[in-house]
């Protein structure tokens, strides 16, 4: 095991946790993050190989699925990209390409992002505030592209109506987190 | 003060009394009231001073068509110029002013301006003012200024809170009046996603202002109980105080909601405003109408109004302007309006109907075929004089005038995309028509349907159209019998005569200067509006445009519908900037990003420099540096002299995979990039398609198919956004995928001689980073500090042996601590954006300064790098003859003939006997700084021919600055031009 200690994005030792009225903002970083593009001519073989890993088909455009440790996110064409635990997937660009071979292209994404998980009754007053995406109308599992306050994001419905995910550029964490917490107060 | 005005029944909660004051007089109104209709019920006519005349206003209208009653709200920072007393809400403390008078409201010293009229003509300041010509600026415009000032700024910074945001409905319904309600009601039962929007804060409409009975109730009870239904539908959302103000794009709708303004100061942490962008399938506007003065002379005193708003007033308020109230109409409202007086208590001197064939009645005196014709009263109407049918003049003694000359659909939203309304004579009014904005429909009186029955009726069925193009079925509601009078009027817009009738009175246009405007030419509607600035105040003319536009008729010979009217467009009703700024003011105007070691580098007392939203550290103050050069000059020395470390996170770093990747970064770069090894980094040079040098940096091949190409902080997004485009669009057959990997890697610079040494102590020794086994430009997975995964790379921007190390992000920080811990003993110090501008400029590296947008490989020094055994973006454009003449600029280094002297980025140079000017430019410097090593300042630019011209002395000429040097052309590389510290 190495000897360096590993930061939050908010720049804490440990994820902060807000509550803002009826409002819980959750910096989240017990998730390691790869994306994962399909080669070009690769079809079948790909999509076969990473139903065997994943543990289910990649999900279509505009969602997201799970299964066993994987979660799944589509984030452009023939793109995905897969969360996992932290803890027991570190090296996950490492244990995809692995399995994936060169079916596909894979990069480690884990620390390329902040993910605020946002939860909480007026969760989608919240949103509106925040984003264009028609918050109170997406399902769960439901994951988009936005933008919140000029960053881009990717808005994930992990429960409708209650609870969702923001992740965007890591290097945005302390003024998306301003900015939701913001919001929050405006609502709460 | 007693509410001397305040009449019985209302819409007000006379259980509460709300005290507040106007121009530092104390009054007292009621929950429920606007600050217009408090001031009204005090006996307050007076509440204003017009634009250009100073004339004595007050409230024409009782909503946000407002002209007049315009006043400054609060005080301190929050003082608000320009609001509408008729739409400001009163509330307990608020202070408000008249504004736009010098002395007092009723002794206004600038209402001298009214005797000059004949000088303030429309186009008067085309006119006067001209000479002399120096007196404009200094003079003329100052107490031109004074004189028109709308309101007054404390300068203080505004220190409320908006908020933006974005909600989407199947159909958008404009306007809560009968018609609104009668359509949300219909499709909220429908099951559709509805929203409901009104600008009042109380929704109902003329429901809540006119005594018509719906049904057993009244129509402020119906829409009462109706809005309490469609609160019960959690799929209908009713949005009071929320004006949409544009119809835009794609069905997209702006709208601002005043969550506060109606509170004494929002809630901590609350907005003031929201700024809504709501998209939607359908919109039903049910916007309701306008009514329409009648011009005559003088008939802006305080004390005449809209017929409406009288009735509003009394119904709705309980307030009147006077006691004793005459009626001018040509049409049957006016004797609705003395019906609702009458039943209020107050006196009708008279109804004068300009119609031959007014209605008759004997509960006040009908004066028909009459006009009024002029008024008297100096801060407020005391007579009126009226010429009757037969032609004699009679003197009516009165207090308040309500005038009323029919309704003017409010067709502004369906014209925002350039549709025009078309011409209804029976209402001598336009009503909406042409092409409305996609998925616009009409309904209730702002079709033109002025009725109550009519407009629920139009309300419901619109809203059953609207769902039937979504393939919702709504069903019919049962609507109440309501009021279902037809439309009797006979136009008349003005009255003539000799004396001035105002058109536009917010900013102060009369019948006498559309027919000056006329004269002189200004004919088409869009340069009357501007010559004579009809219709360009707040209200944009909302009182006013249809006078103008009859009177212009009456001059061109022309019919209303073929003079036409000017172009409608957002906003409706003002809307502050800051609510467009939501959000994005002061320091959080824009997000910031911060680099791994941001925050060990604020410990470090960095100083932090925006390099696009990136904060960088641009130097490390240490005790005893007074100035940043002494900083820098450190920095710089310490990394030539032994090891340094700099935060190079920002650059951007694109992942490149794929089978074709080797051939796609071919093609991207103008140099060759197949035959690249594995484990090997090359220099690259990208071209816009025009040629034109785009973007530089690195790439190593970590695999066969495998890149990591590196682009600089400013283009990182443009060089990523450029390189989808060729994958998706000129090449989508070839296998490449690409991703941004910049923020997944914490990434430093490492330079200096002892930058190995330090390295040793970092990378676990499996890994052997010796100049054999790690050469100059090599790269490679390792592992540093136990087994952390990392990446390694042998470049260098300063010149020096110097090594790029990454690590996953979370690791930035500690992996910053560790390698300074690790250099102690080396004397290892960080350095900031200064000190690595410094060493590229030492080095003779080119960067953004040179990259600039108009400079090609050749000017860069680097004309044998674009590969012609392939093809690339950019090579062919890059052969055009322009770009290749033998006098095109190079990129050279300069130095002071006098090492004392110094010189600026920007100078441009001339020949030593040449006269400095245009013609005689020799090109321009385009970098600068002092070179510690070499103990004075140096500089990069391009000049013409400048590889041919070493040696030569030019003279740097800052015209700007009023300075000159004389500098030398030298090499570009100041330090070690062979390479050999890089190589070590």
């Amino acid at each position: 095991m190495h000897e360096l200690a590993a930061l939050t994005p908010l720049g804490g030792q440990t994820p902060q946790i807000s509550r803002v009225g009826a409002i819980t903002i959750a910096e989240v970083t017990d998730r390691a993050l790869a994306s994962v593009s399909a080669r070009i001519g690769a079809g079948d073989a790909f999509h076969t190989s990473a139903s065997a890993l994943f543990g289910c088909k990649l999900p279509d455009p505009g969602a997201c699925v799970s299964a066993g440790d994987f979660t799944l996110i589509w984030t452009g064409a023939d793109q995905w990209f897969v969360e996992a635990p932290f803890a027991s997937h570190e090296d996950i660009s490492r244990i995809v390409k692995t399995a994936l071979g060169a079916t596909a292209s894979v990069t480690e994404q884990t620390d390329g992002w902040v993910r605020f998980d946002i939860s909480g009754t007026t969760v989608v007053d919240m949103l509106e505030r925040l984003c264009p995406v028609p918050a109170r109308r997406m399902e769960t599992g439901d994951a988009t592209r936005s933008i919140v306050e000029h960053m881009g994001c990717f808005v994930i419905c992990r429960a409708k109506g209650q609870h969702f995910s923001i992740i965007a550029p890591r290097s945005y964490a302390g003024s998306l987190h301003h900015t939701l917490k913001a919001t929050a107060h405006s609502i709460a | 003060m007693t509410q001397v005005n305040r009449t019985k029944g209302g819409l007000i909660d006379r259980a509460r009394t709300l005290n507040f004051s106007f121009d530092g007089k104390s009054y007292a109104g009621h929950p429920g009231d606007t600050l217009a209709s408090a001031l009204l019920a005090n006996g307050v006519r007076l509440m204003g001073r017009s634009f250009k005349y100073h004339r004595p206003r007050g409230p024409l209208t009782a909503g946000s068509e407002e002209p007049n009653a315009i006043v400054e709200l609060r005080t301190g920072a929050r003082q608000e110029p320009n609001t509408r007393a008729t739409t400001a809400e009163l509330f307990e403390g608020l202070d408000a002013r008249s504004q736009n008078r010098v002395g007092s409201l009723r002794f206004d010293l600038l209402a001298v301006n009214d005797m000059l009229s004949p000088f303030f003509a429309a186009g008067f300041y085309y006119k006067t003012f001209m000479w002399p010509k120096a007196f404009w600026e200094k003079l003329y415009e100052p107490i031109i200024r004074r004189a028109a000032g709308l309101g007054s700024l404390t300068m203080q910074a505004d220190p409320d809170l908006y908020d933006k945001g974005f909600l989407h409905c199947d159909l958008l319904i404009i306007g809560a009046g009968p018609a609104g309600l009668a359509a949300a009601l219909t499709a909220g039962r429908a099951g559709a996603d509805v929203i409901l929007a009104d600008e009042d804060f109380l929704l109902g409409g003329r429901l809540n202002a006119e005594t018509h009975a719906l049904g057993d109730q009244s129509g402020a009870d119906w829409a009462r109980a109706t809005l309490a239904e469609l609160a019960s539908l959690p799929n209908v959302r009713v949005m009071a105080r929320t004006s949409v103000f544009g119809a835009m794009d794609h069905g997209i709708y702006g709208a601002l909601e005043r969550n506060a303004d109606h509170l004494a100061a929002p809630g901590q942490g609350k907005p003031r405003q929201t700024l809504w962008r709501i998209y939607t399938k359908r919109s039903l506007l049910c916007a309701g109408a306008t009514e329409r003065p009648i011009a005559f002379e003088n008939n802006d005193r305080p004390g005449i109004m809209l017929g409406s708003a009288l009735r509003s007033y009394a119904n709705r308020w309980a307030a009147t302007p006077g006691q004793d109230v005459a009626i001018f109409t040509n049409n049957d409202e006016g004797h609705r309006t003395a019906d609702d007086l009458l039943a209020k208590g107050i006196r009708i001197a008279a109804v004068i109907d300009s119609r031959a064939d007014a209605p008759k009645t004997n509960r006040y005196e009908v004066l028909s075929g009459a006009v009024v014709t002029n008024s008297a009263g100096r801060l407020g109407l005391t007579s009126v004089t009226v010429q009757m049918a037969n032609g004699q003049t009679r003197k009516l003694a009165c207090t308040a005038l309500g005038v009323s000359g029919g309704w003017n659909p409010n067709v502004h939203l369906t014209c925002h995309q350039r549709g025009r309304p078309v011409w209804n004579a029976d209402l001598a009014a336009f009503v909406p028509g042409g092409v409305l904005p996609p998925g616009m429909t009409v309904a209730g009186s702002a079709t033109g349907a002025l009725s109550t029955a009519a407009a629920l009726a139009s309300g419901a069925s619109g809203a059953v159209a609207a769902l039937a193009g979504l393939g919702l079925t709504a069903h019919a509601i049962a609507l109440p019998q309501a009021e279902d009078a037809p439309v009797r009027l006979t136009p008349l817009f003005h009255v003539p005569g000799k004396g001035r009738a105002w058109l536009d009175q917010q900013n102060d246009v009369t019948v006498k200067d559309v027919k000056l405007a006329h004269q002189e030419g200004y004919i088409s509607v869009e340069h009357l509006k501007r010559y004579t600035t009809l219709g360009m105040a707040t209200d944009q003319g909302k009182t006013s445009n249809i006078g103008g536009l009859a009177v212009m008729a009456e001059m061109t010979g022309k019919s209303i519908p073929e003079t036409g009217t000017t172009i409608f467009r957002p906003p409706y009703t003002p809307v502050p900037i800051a609510a467009f700024a939501g959000r994005s003011a002061g320091v959080d105007f824009r997000p910031t990003r911060l680099t791994p070691s941001h925050h060990w580098a604020a410990e470090q007392g960095a100083v932090f420099v925006e390099v696009g939203m990136w904060l960088r550290a641009q130097w490390f103050p240490r005790k005893g540096e007074t100035h940043w050069r002494q900083s820098v000059d450190r920095e710089v020395l310490a990394t030539r002299k032994s090891v340094g470390i700099c935060d190079v996170t920002t650059l951007g770093k694109i992942d490149v995979q794929g089978t074709d990747a080797a051939e796609f970064l071919n093609r991207i770069y103008a140099n060759p990039f197949a035959k690249l090894p594995v484990g090997k980094v090359r220099y690259g040079l990208m071209l816009r398609e025009d040629g034109m040098a785009m973007d530089d940096g690195t790439t190593a091949r970590l695999a066969d198919d495998h890149f990591v190409m590196t682009t600089t902080t400013a283009n990182a997004v443009g060089v990523y956004r450029h390189m989808e485009f060729c994958r998706q669009c000129l090449w989508p057959d070839m296998d490449v995928q690409i991703i941004s990997t910049t923020e997944a890697w914490a990434q430093y610079s490492v330079a200096g001689p002892n930058a190995r040494r330090l390295l040793q102590k970092i990378v676990d020794p499996a890994f052997d980073i010796g100049n054999e086994a790690f050469p100059y430009m090599g790269c490679g997975d390792i592992t540093v500090c136990g087994g952390l995964r990392a990446r390694l790379f042998r470049i260098s921007f300063s010149g020096e042996l110097a090594f790029e190390i990454a690590v996953p992000t979370r690791y930035g920080d500690a992996l910053v601590r560790r390698m300074m811990e690790a250099g102690a003993e080396y004397d290892a110090i960080v350095y900031g954006t200064e000190a690595l501008g410094v060493m590229r400029i030492e080095k003779g590296h080119a960067a953004g300064n040179e990259l600039n947008g108009t400079s090609s490989a050749l000017n860069l020094g680097m004309g044998g790098m674009v590969n012609k055994k392939k093809d690339s973006i950019g090579s062919t454009l890059s052969e055009r003859e322009g770009m290749n003449r033998p006098d095109a600029l190079n990129l050279v280094g300069f130095r002071p003939v006098n090492t004392a002297e110094t010189f600026a980025a920007g100078s441009h140079f001339i020949n030593r006997e040449a006269v400095a000017n245009a013609a005689n430019d020799q090109g321009y410097m385009t970098s600068v700084a002092f070179s510690p090593n070499l103990g004075h300042t140096i500089g990069l630019g391009y000049l013409k021919n400048g590889a041919n011209r070493k040696g030569e002395i030019l003279r740097a000429v800052n015209p700007a600055q009023n300075a000159e040097t004389l500098v030398e052309v030298v090499s570009a590389h100041f330090i070690d031009p062979e390479g050999e510290r890089l190589r070590a």
